[in-house]
């Protein structure tokens, strides 16, 4: 009885198709939450979000943040606010893709997206820099750095929102 | 790899050497079963039915040396880990590969301290390096799919 019962689950698998994802020409599709490549984020006048605060870097296991920031002025403009980051880099090697990054950022101007395919020939282009993980400018709007009027963009955060 | 021409009558394809070579290595291309830690989970989840390895020729992971063309070094080496590792890679037969899989086999990942390497590139020389703690088994594929785009650009002529 029980031999029957075992090839009863045999047998049942028979008539199911393969499971077989293939791979490169099909791809499963993705979890919401899924932590992939970092992309670094603009607000939707252009301006970067990242004020160069470092607290990425110090939230990181790894280490493998780097972050160095550089003061803003009105006729060069990054970031709202007085600083941005001049150097932004991720070693991809060394990331273990938990998101500390992202819940660290007082701006939310960085977070992980669903891009996975990351392999290297060397190690050394492992290390995304900032025009790597940028966004790309919206549409129509002016890159950064850009001249702006004195005193409109003089706090880093703006209530979370878009700044006018 | 390209056929360069094809007699259809008589049934022959030509093919230029180092193509029709390049194109075997990457086609059996046999790994070493050396997982060391999580990422061997991941690795043992590509050998399995839903990435199936063996879509690229790859279905035996060979535990012994002697009969393996690619070593996945899965997982973080420690230090104790890594005379092994360097004598399982002098044991196999060229031409040989090794890819790196995960943070801590390619620079130590999250252990940086005294008892792991930080790379395996430290003990054997790397062909590819797969980010990710643990890559997923597409992370994995990607990566091996990379190592034969890499296969197929050797030339005969660089051959020592």
């Amino acid at each position: 009885m029980n031999l029957v019962r075992g090839f009863a689950t045999t047998f049942k698998h028979i008539l199911e198709g393969p499971v077989t994802v293939q791979y490169p020409e099909q791809e499963r599709p993705l979890r919401e939450r899924f932590k992939g490549k970092h992309a670094l984020k603009r607000y939707d006048n252009g301006l970067e979000k990242c004020i160069g605060c470092s607290l990425c870097a110090a939230a990181c296991p790894a280490d493998a943040i780097w972050v160095e920031a550089a003061e803003n002025t009105d006729e060069e403009r990054y970031s709202p606010g007085e600083r941005y980051a001049k150097t932004y880099e991720i070693n991809m090697l060394r990331c273990i893709f938990c998101g500390y990054c992202e819940d660290a950022c007082p701006t939310e101007a960085i977070v992980l997206e669903h891009e996975f395919r990351l392999s290297f020939n060397d190690r050394r282009d492992a290390i995304y820099t900032k025009d790597k993980l940028i966004d790309p400018l919206p549409a129509g709007v002016e890159g950064t750095p850009r001249q702006t009027e004195p005193g409109v963009y003089t706090r880093s955060i703006p209530d979370m929102k878009n700044p006018d | 790899m390209g056929l360069t021409s094809k007699l259809g009558n008589m049934g022959v394809v030509t093919v230029k050497l180092e193509d029709a070579i390049n194109w075997s290595r990457t086609r059996a291309m046999w790994p070493m079963l050396f997982g060391l830690a999580c990422c061997a989970i991941e690795m043992m989840s590509t050998q399995a039915a839903v990435y199936d390895l063996s879509r690229f020729g790859m279905e035996l992971m060979r535990p012994s040396p002697r009969q393996s063309d690619l070593m996945i070094v899965a997982g973080r080496v420690t230090r104790k880990m890594a005379p092994v590792l360097r004598q399982l890679y002098d044991q196999m037969p060229d031409p040989k590969w090794v890819i790196s899989m995960g943070d801590c086999a390619s620079c130590g990942g999250v252990f940086n301290n005294y008892a792991i390497v930080q790379g395996v590139d430290e003990i054997v020389p790397v062909d590819v390096y797969v980010a990710g703690c643990p890559p997923r088994p597409e992370q994995l594929i990607h990566g091996i799919m990379m190592l034969h785009e890499r296969i197929k650009q050797e030339r005969i002529k660089d051959w020592a």
